[in-house]
């Protein structure tokens, strides 16, 4: 049913539609909100479902990890230092293949301590061996929280939906929640085949000496590579199911022969398909709606990329001593293609700023007055530093 | 900071010196006004130099402490002030180190700080200003919350948990100085601070600071506190300690206790050299 609802809640919503059996709660601006609206489906007795409040992300993460390890289909939801702190149990997550959901509600990471939206948290684990997709709406942010427990289930990895915080967290859409038996015919119940059963003893999590532990990492490197398809098939069946895409592996918007294209993850993307709306058509731009991040398409990215000349990377995020993490990636990627398109990386909208619609042409400008493979703040006010800082 | 220095024993500086340009952003009410109010005034007791003193913090509402004050200040990492000031305080044992935040900054994401800090018995005074509540956040249960607190969205059934005893735990764990104030009673939280700077070791004060936003049925403890422990008759031996707090209603105020456990002190110099200690490995 088609209704105005917070991202939040619609977030909360949706997990409510997955049935799970544990969710693990530990307040953090700007995710508080959707284990708050979880707390009061549980309360209200609309989910069965064990809502452990905790005392620290760390304890939130882990007791996901014991409720799934369990056979349970887990979730939290964390952000920003609530991810730093996890950081250490959410390699745990995805090293031991225990799968389970986790929303990002996307804020930069202190020092400076800032609670407003970047993507720094979920960019700082990406080496976590999870799978990490991106929303540019809260529409889709309900579609890949659903879909999201089918692919975790599915490739026995954990996977974490990244939406911006405030951004998306914090704003009220015309959102379609599917009803529950579409929702219980796309996620049937969960078995997970290594849960901790009595009557079949294992254990989880025991030392691997230098013999085994390059196998299990190319294992789980493998994993991740072959979790691309499923990704892309439970999108489509989403969309059997409901009528609707939430965006696959990546998205291309805009005329397909355009030579000059703009890659971006999150809620900017929908920013910027708007501008390109009002774009003049004698100078086409096209978008590239990054979804996935990890795995990342390197396939998709090469195919979306045939003709492009220009190639422009903003990502909410950076790496210090390097510029981008994504541009980095995608110019790597890119590096086996014949007439490979430049690659201009630029970070903006870093703890909060604002990405106005003003930002698309003056990236457009900035990379055709840039060379090739700079990295760039786009937004930074210069004037705001001392000369040696600038 | 608006550094002056300042000369030790000179009796010039007032409560206000210690005090910096920032309005708190704290809801009108809060109880943490008074705690700030009470921590200059103590300073200007022990008149503290403002370079020779440091106020370190972790997250929340009562955790934007050091900002409101003059003298050096870190506002840290959630939970996680309490390791920042033992290294601070290793690196410049001369400093008067505090320890500000909340319960749900010490007791929960914390604790485990709390506990070894505790046990390390290091010379700082750590002030907790205890509203059973996060309201930074915008009200959720914390460790000292109330089992059966149904003001919660998280909890709307309550926490259903038995509170963090702070007390009792710093008393198990080897705190050197415990005791507990009101923020209602300003004066004597100032007198808990003095005395728990001037007592060697880890002195643990916990203000009972009410959050009048997320809990304001908090006013009501101007009538349940009761000053019962006298600073003058604060007991030196943890049995009897222990016995005072399993008669504690929660409302307590006063010093609980006076330790004189073993203060933590870097490991002495040592004599020997990287000369001598290569001359082992010799072949």
């Amino acid at each position: 049913m088609r209704q105005a609802l917070e991202g939040s809640q619609a977030i909360a919503r949706a997990v409510a539609l997955c049935r799970p059996g544990v969710v693990a709660a530990y307040p953090i601006t700007p995710q508080t909100h959707i284990v708050e609206g979880i707390s009061k489906l549980v309360a209200d007795g609309v989910m069965d479902c064990e809502l452990v409040s905790v005392e620290s992300e760390f304890s939130a993460a882990s007791v996901a990890l014991g409720a799934a390890a369990a056979g349970s289909r887990a979730y939290t939801a964390s952000s920003s230092q609530g991810i730093m702190l996890m950081s250490e149990v959410l390699y745990n997550i995805a090293g031991l293949r225990v799968p389970m959901v986790l929303t990002c509600a996307n804020r930069a990471v202190g020092a400076p301590l800032s609670i407003w939206n970047d993507q720094q948290d979920s960019m700082a684990v990406r080496d976590a061996g999870w799978i990490q997709l991106y929303c540019a709406d809260n529409q889709e942010a309900v579609d890949t929280t659903i879909q999201a427990f089918r692919i975790a289930e599915a490739t026995e990895l954990p996977v974490m939906v990244c939406v911006d915080g405030f951004v998306l967290t914090h704003t009220m859409e015309p959102i379609d929640l599917p009803d529950q038996d579409v929702v219980d015919a796309f996620l049937p119940p969960y078995h997970f085949a290594r849960m901790l059963d009595p009557a079949r003893p294992i254990s989880l999590g025991t030392l691997v000496d230098p013999a085994w532990f390059t196998e299990a990492r190319h294992s789980h490197h493998h994993a991740l590579l072959k979790a691309l398809p499923v990704i892309e098939q439970v999108d489509r069946d989403w969309q059997a199911a409901t009528g609707r895409a939430a965006g696959g592996l990546l998205e291309v918007i805009g005329p397909a022969d355009a030579p000059t294209a703009i890659l971006c993850l999150g809620s900017v993307a929908s920013t910027f398909t708007e501008v390109l709306e009002d774009h003049p058509p004698d100078d086409p731009v096209k978008l590239i709606k990054l979804r996935a991040f990890r795995p990342f398409p390197a396939e998709a990215l090469r195919a979306a990329c045939i003709g492009v000349k220009t190639l422009i990377v903003l990502e909410r995020a950076l790496s210090p001593g390097l510029g981008g993490i994504v541009a980095v990636e995608v110019q790597a990627i890119l590096a086996t293609v014949p007439d490979a398109p430049a690659v201009h990386g630029f970070a903006a909208g870093l703890g909060g700023r604002d990405m106005p619609v003003e930002l698309l042409p003056d990236l457009l400008a900035a990379a055709r007055a840039g060379r090739p493979g700079e990295f760039t703040i786009a937004d930074v006010q210069l004037s705001k530093l001392p000369e040696e800082d600038r | 900071m608006d550094a002056k220095p300042t000369a030790p024993g000179t009796g010039s500086l007032k409560a206000q010196d210690y005090k910096s340009d920032l309005k708190p952003v704290w809801c009108p009410g809060c109880g943490d006004f008074a705690v700030l109010s009470a921590i200059t005034k103590a300073l200007a007791e022990l008149q503290v130099p403002r370079e020779d003193a440091a106020v370190v913090s972790g997250i929340g509402c009562s955790s934007r402490i050091p900002a409101y004050t003059s003298v050096y200040g870190f506002h840290s990492i959630h939970g996680r002030a309490l390791p920042i000031a033992t290294g601070l305080k290793a690196a410049r044992p001369d400093l008067t180190v505090f320890c500000a935040g909340g319960d749900g900054d010490g007791f929960s994401i914390g604790g485990n700080h709390f506990i070894h800090a505790c046990r390390r018995n290091v010379d700082l005074t750590y002030i907790v200003m205890d509203n059973e509540v996060y309201g930074m956040t915008k009200g959720q249960a914390s460790p000292t919350t109330e089992p059966d607190w149904t003001g919660s969205k998280l909890t709307p059934q309550g926490p259903g948990v038995a509170p963090f005893q702070p007390l009792e735990i710093a008393l198990s764990a080897g705190a050197n100085f415990i005791a507990r104030g009101f923020s209602g009673d300003p004066n004597f939280v100032v007198r808990l601070i003095v005395e728990a700077v001037r007592h060697p070791g880890f002195s643990l004060v916990q203000v009972l600071s009410p959050c009048v936003t997320f809990r304001p049925e908090q006013r009501a403890w101007k009538e349940t506190t009761h000053a019962d422990w006298a600073p003058e008759a604060a007991s030196t031996d943890r049995r009897e300690a222990f016995l005072r707090l399993l008669d504690d209603d929660g409302f307590t105020t006063g010093v609980l206790y006076k330790g004189h456990n073993p203060v933590f002190a870097p490991p002495h110099p040592s004599s020997a050299n990287l000369a001598d200690l290569e001359k082992g490995f010799a072949l």
